[in-house]
């Protein structure tokens, strides 16, 4: 963190938050030195001057000059605010870590507690306790302090509790770990950030709470004056001098702007958090920039030649892939993540997000809505939870097949019906959250079968269910390619799940695709290492109880990364220096079955030692 | 006597009954798989074993001696690694540090190095003890973890699901790891997946259990060969169809 | 009934619970609520016993005549036994009297009904316009400025938000008047006269919410746009403003609705400073001239009317959330 916040300090934000503190610092602590001798003085012959220059923004009621009562008063406004800000820091820490501390059932009641006080508003609360301590600075300071407590215990509540359900603590606690030492060395050190960013922005609401007690003559009393004071002196003198109402405003407004700039440096230098308030990019817009030719022959459903998918300069993820599908055909494409295959498939349907950029020499493929239909991996969140899963599935029709609202429900019916979904007049009329994981991918599938498919493709369409139900979805999966006679492109990491449902199998490593092979080799008959690697990488029914896996030392490189030769050259056993340097050609098999790129595919040197 | 025995272990969320009667064994030196798909409670059991999941019923006997009994002296003889290599280790820790955290008290440097040879025995290169998790990949967070769990000296070591948040190609590497240390330290072990072929590969024994309930057990070959429950039939059916094995497609007839 | 009919009746009203599970949530949240009243009630009725000193000598002054006193003392029930004081408090709370003022010795109960209905006549407008305004601005602003495109409205838009959220609401009403009716006086400013005169409070008590809704509305509205269903949405070819408004406006309806209920309770608290500035005969003001005259039971009626509010109003956000959002509200309480 700290050399973290060296880094921020050197950004536009950090450095202006540093030269913010610098500023008010110095006026708070020079400001009634130089100036308070001037801001006290009464002048009884420059009473409610209008500002001239001897007095910048005039005089008030006993000739004191406002503009230097204004910097004056920035010392006690400041330290007011901080006051409260270390009162209900302070306070909300400790009731909100207590509940960690504490037996559960105290606990309990502590969270239950703090939960009715935020319900609260918390001006009513500031008035409250105003009333109790009566009126005056030390008493709105307890009460603005004390009214900061509840939203500071629910946060640090909040944020222990679910640090307190990591993983990591758990493993902490199976260790042995006591409780002060779990407090110390894994709670706090993961809440301390955005605790950091509230106590700052409780400061600026601190700050701003006294302007407003203080302006309601609650707050700070005379001979004491903080903005809030100053302002409602000069408040009914408004159509005479606005400056001199204006200016205090003014300066509660700016020094809170400021403390809410060193919150935002504080949280910056706190790195991840920043990171996640970054909204990820959405898959939004994004088309590949490619001529839509007219495919080489009928056969051909889908033909794309060295598409390339990136994100800003030089960073491809996808690095020139070149492959065909037939009408009808079931294609597997295989690899571990990062290897660019949901890419491939995301730029086949035109759904890439807008900051990839992506380019295709050519780029043949069904219509996207109508003629390709898309099943994605996580059927939870694919489903709109708002709406109806029939509406969902109706409004397809609604909007292609211009049907009415009325015809348009009667298909999605008996599409859910088609693809297994029992009592589907009911079930259509249900949101998602209704449906087990199962079912959702079902319903997913059924939309996709509202136009007329003649290419599905499905992203790991498995892997976020559950083992027992992944069979049924491939099942599923098959039949409606039967029923439509659509083709279909499944992406996958496990070989398994392809082998199942596909003709022929086209394996991506690191943007490239390594090799093809039909669906019979790609257990036994693979020519690429990484094939044969990944083959054996995971046990299946049939493997050796006594050998070792097959391991693939290393890692994947990440997208991006500079790459010269063959890509999996640092991880392959049998690479030789041609390997490091050149990059293998994509060569068509002898049997003309498929295609591997591979200076020494692994069938070729066996004949060569046999 | 077992490394450790569960006896008739209820686990309940409220109404909801996670784990319902489960009785099961596992031998010293000996790996028990358990099976189930997801809400089987299969992880659940794994998490009140080493009490992480509120026990409303039956026993757990670690050597022949109650679990509860032996964890006022430190670290549970019962160690669990946890499915999610980026969640199971503390962002703020260096990797050294939550290694041992896990080692009985000892000098400084003593320490270290305690924690450096356990590294070193997960094949992660020593140097990475002053890291923090994020400059690792998922498949050496895993080995950290198993190396934090091993330091912890468990009679029982619980491995739920530890390579499904792994890519395939670093998967193959942590099992093989683990079955090697497995069968130099002879350590007895609970294996918790969805994966029978996994499974398969590690396993004496398998338990299936089945929304809750323990529905047939026995050694790993038996259960596999001739599955008498409906449930594991139904895992074995889902586990797709290799070329080579077209055993699953005719169970699943 | 027999005690097996009745065991049977909750069984059955168990079950009953457990398949809906909104209707558990309203009974839970219904709990939730009693227990805020029996705080806020308790907190009212304690609100007078907790004031260091003597409450009535401070309100009447330190030259006071003690037969004054001790009278003052008698008519707020302040010379009985504590339990019994607070059975009396609730027993005229059921029947809607809270007591008669310190300073004006009228009924609370009728003062407040006296200010109250100008308070909302004014935080009731105030409160739709911020809906009205920060909803379709900030999804407005996401649309225009996602994933990343249009680097400088998206700056310009937080800046100009950010700015304007850190105002105060009564400084903004200062600043108002300092425009609108000193600098060039259009508007009229104190006091209510004809409809132009709700347009300085009313504006007052906006603008500074709705920038801040406006900043939430987009974040969630960015979040809601990267949803996996949104990318379902466009692989279906629905055109944008389907996407938009069908697809994505709900999803964001139920956060920007919890951020409104919570903003609304603060709208209340709002109306107390600014209130004050254009000397709106409200209940706000109203509980700042109590405070300052130490008129305790008009402060513990008029803190009563605005907690009262509040809870309600959360209450009945949270309910109707839970009825559109079943899901993510109910799993994660």
């Amino acid at each position: 963190m700290r050399h973290r916040l060296g880094r921020t300090l050197r950004t536009p934000v950090g450095l202006a938050a540093a030269v913010a503190v610098v500023f008010l610092v110095l006026v708070a602590v020079f400001g009634p030195m130089l100036l308070g001798a001037r801001a006290d003085a009464v002048d009884t012959d420059a009473i409610n001057q209008n500002p001239g220059p001897g007095h910048l923004l005039g005089t008030d009621a006993l000739g004191r000059d406002i503009a230097a009562r204004v910097v004056v008063a920035t010392r006690l406004s400041l330290e007011l605010a901080l006051g409260a800000a270390a009162i209900g820091v302070t306070g909300g820490v400790l009731l909100g870590v207590a509940p960690a501390l504490v037996g559960r059932r105290l606990g309990r009641l502590l969270t239950a507690a703090v939960g009715i006080l935020v319900a609260f508003p918390s001006l009513l609360f500031v008035l409250f306790l105003a009333t109790i301590f009566g009126v005056g600075a030390r008493g709105a300071m307890l009460a603005i302090g004390l009214a900061l407590v509840p939203p500071m215990a629910r946060l640090v509540q909040n944020l222990t509790a679910s640090v307190a359900g990591s993983d990591y603590v758990a493993a902490a606690r199976v260790l042995g770990v006591g409780r002060w030492r779990m407090m110390t060395r894994h709670l706090l050190p993961n809440v301390a950030e955005p605790c950091v960013l509230f106590a700052a922005t409780a400061t600026a609401g601190s700050l701003v709470a006294f302007a407003g007690l203080s302006f309601l003559g609650l707050g700070v009393q005379q001979p004491e004056y903080d903005w809030g004071r100053l302002l409602n002196e000069q408040l009914n003198r408004v159509y005479v001098n606005p400056l001199a109402a204006l200016a205090p405003g003014a300066a509660v407004v700016v020094t809170g702007l400021m403390l809410a700039l060193v919150g935002e440096t504080l949280a910056q230098a706190g790195g991840r958090r920043a990171a996640g308030a970054v909204p990820k990019s959405g898959r939004a817009s994004g088309t590949v920039t490619a001529s839509r030719n007219i495919a080489t022959d009928v056969d051909t459903l889908v033909e794309v030649r060295d598409l390339t998918v990136g994100f800003g300069v030089g960073r491809a993820a996808v690095r020139g892939v070149s492959f065909r599908i037939a009408r009808g055909e079931a294609v597997g494409l295989v690899g571990e993540s990062g290897s660019g295959k949901s890419l491939t498939a995301l730029a086949l349907a035109d759904l890439l997000p807008v900051t990839a950029t992506a380019a295709a020499g050519m780029m043949v493929v069904p219509k996207a809505g109508t003629e390709t239909a898309v099943v994605f991996q996580d059927p939870m969140t694919s489903l709109n939870p708002a709406l109806r899963v029939g509406r969902q599935l109706a409004e397809v029709a609604e909007v292609h097949r211009r049907a009415t609202r009325r015809q348009a429900w009667r298909s999605a019916v008996e599409r859910l019906a088609a693809v297994g979904i029992p009592t589907a007049e009911r079930r259509a009329r249900q949101r998602p959250h209704e449906y087990s994981g199962g079912m959702r991918q079902r319903a997913m599938i059924g939309m996709g079968l509202m136009g007329t498919p003649r290419l599905i493709i499905a992203d790991e369409p498995t892997t976020a269910l559950d083992v027992t139900v992944q069979r049924q979805v491939l099942d599923l999966l098959a039949q409606a390619r039967r029923d439509s006679g659509a083709a279909l492109l499944m992406i996958s990491h496990d070989l398994g799940v392809v082998a199942q449902v596909c003709d022929r199998v086209l394996v991506m490593y690191a943007g490239v695709i390594v090799e093809e092979l039909p669906v019979a080799d790609l257990f036994t008959g693979a020519r690429h290492p990484y094939t044969r690697a990944l083959a054996h990488a995971v046990p299946t029914m049939s493997t050796d109880l006594e050998a070792e896996l097959a391991t693939i030392p290393g890692r994947p490189p990440q997208p991006g990364e500079r790459i010269e030769g063959c890509p999996f050259a640092p991880r392959c056993a049998s690479a030789e220096d041609r390997c490091r340097t050149e990059a293998p050609p994509t060569e068509r098999r002898d049997d003309g079955e498929g295609s591997v790129a591979c200076w020494f595919p692994v069938a070729a040197r066996k004949e060569a030692i046999g | 006597m077992s490394a450790l025995q569960v006896d008739e272990l209820t686990v309940r969320y409220g109404r909801m009954t996670a784990v319902d009667r489960v009785s099961l064994q596992v031998a010293p030196g000996s790996v028990t798989g358990v099976v189930g798909g997801s809400g089987s409670g299969k992880s659940t059991l794994g998490r009140a074993v080493v009490g992480l999941a509120p026990v409303s019923g039956g026993r757990i006997l670690v050597d022949g001696a109650d679990a509860k009994s032996l964890r006022h002296r430190g670290a549970h003889p019962v160690q669990l690694v946890f499915q999610n290599p980026y969640a199971s280790l503390d962002p703020r820790m260096t990797i050294g540090a939550s290694v041992a955290e896990a080692l009985p008290r000892m000098p400084g440097p003593q320490r270290r190095d305690e924690a450096a040879r356990y590294l070193d025995l997960v094949d992660v290169d020593p140097a990475y003890l002053t890291r923090t998790p994020d400059t690792l990949s998922g498949g050496q967070r895993q080995r950290v973890a198993l190396a934090r769990a091993l330091a912890a000296r468990p009679r029982v070591l619980i491995a739920d699901e530890i390579t499904s948040a792994l890519d395939v190609s670093v998967q193959g590497a942590v099992l093989n790891l683990l079955r090697r240390l497995q069968r130099e330290a002879g350590f007895a072990m609970l294996f918790i997946s969805h994966d029978l072929a996994v499974v398969r590969y590690l396993c004496d024994r398998i338990a299936v259990l089945d929304e809750g309930r323990l529905v047939e057990s026995g050694p790993a070959d038996e259960v596999l060969r001739d599955p008498q429950h409906e449930t594991t039939r139904t895992l074995l059916a889902s586990i797709p169809a290799r070329p080579a094995v077209p055993g699953g497609q005719e169970a699943a007839a | 009934m027999s005690l097996t009919a009745a065991v049977r009746a909750s069984e059955g009203a168990r079950t009953a619970l457990r398949h809906h599970p909104w209707a558990a949530f309203v009974l839970r949240r219904t709990g939730r609520l009693a227990v805020s009243l029996f705080v806020l009630v308790t907190a009212s009725f304690a609100m007078i016993h907790l004031i260091p000193g003597d409450p009535v000598r401070a309100a009447l002054g330190p030259s006071a005549d003690p037969g004054l006193v001790a009278a003052q003392r008698h008519a707020l029930g302040l010379d009985e036994a504590l339990p019994v004081q607070y059975v009396h408090f609730l027993g005229q709370l059921f029947t809607g009297r809270l007591g008669d003022s310190i300073s004006n010795q009228m009924p609370v109960s009728e003062v407040i009904a006296d200010r109250l209905p100008n308070t909302l006549l004014i935080a009731v407008p105030a409160f739709c316009l911020i809906m009205l305004l920060a909803i379709p601005i900030g999804m407005g602003a996401a649309v225009f400025t996602r994933d990343g495109r249009r680097r400088r409205a998206e700056l310009g838009f937080a800046a100009v938000t950010g700015v304007v959220s850190a105002v105060p609401e009564f400084l903004l009403a200062v600043g108002l008047v300092a425009v609108f009716a000193v600098a060039w006086p259009i508007l009229p400013v104190a006091s209510q006269d004809g409809p132009l005169s709700y347009v300085l409070p009313v504006l007052s008590l906006t603008i500074v919410p709705a920038a801040a809704l406006a900043r939430i509305v987009r974040v969630e509205a960015l979040r809601v746009l990267g949803e996996d269903y949104m990318r379902t949405a466009r692989a279906k070819r629905l055109p944008a403003r389907l996407r938009y408004l069908r697809h994505a406006l709900p999803n964001l309806l139920t956060a920007s609705l919890t951020v409104g209920g919570l903003l609304f309770t603060s709208l209340i608290a709002g109306t107390v400073l600014v209130e004050s500035v254009f000397a709106w005969p409200g209940l706000g003001s109203t509980i700042v001239q109590a405070i300052t005259a130490h008129d305790y039971p008009l402060v513990q009626g008029a803190v009563l009317v605005f907690g009262l509010g509040a809870l309600l109003i959360t209450f009945l956000v949270d309910v109707v959330v839970a009825a559109a959002d079943p899901q993510s509200t109910i799993r994660g309480n």
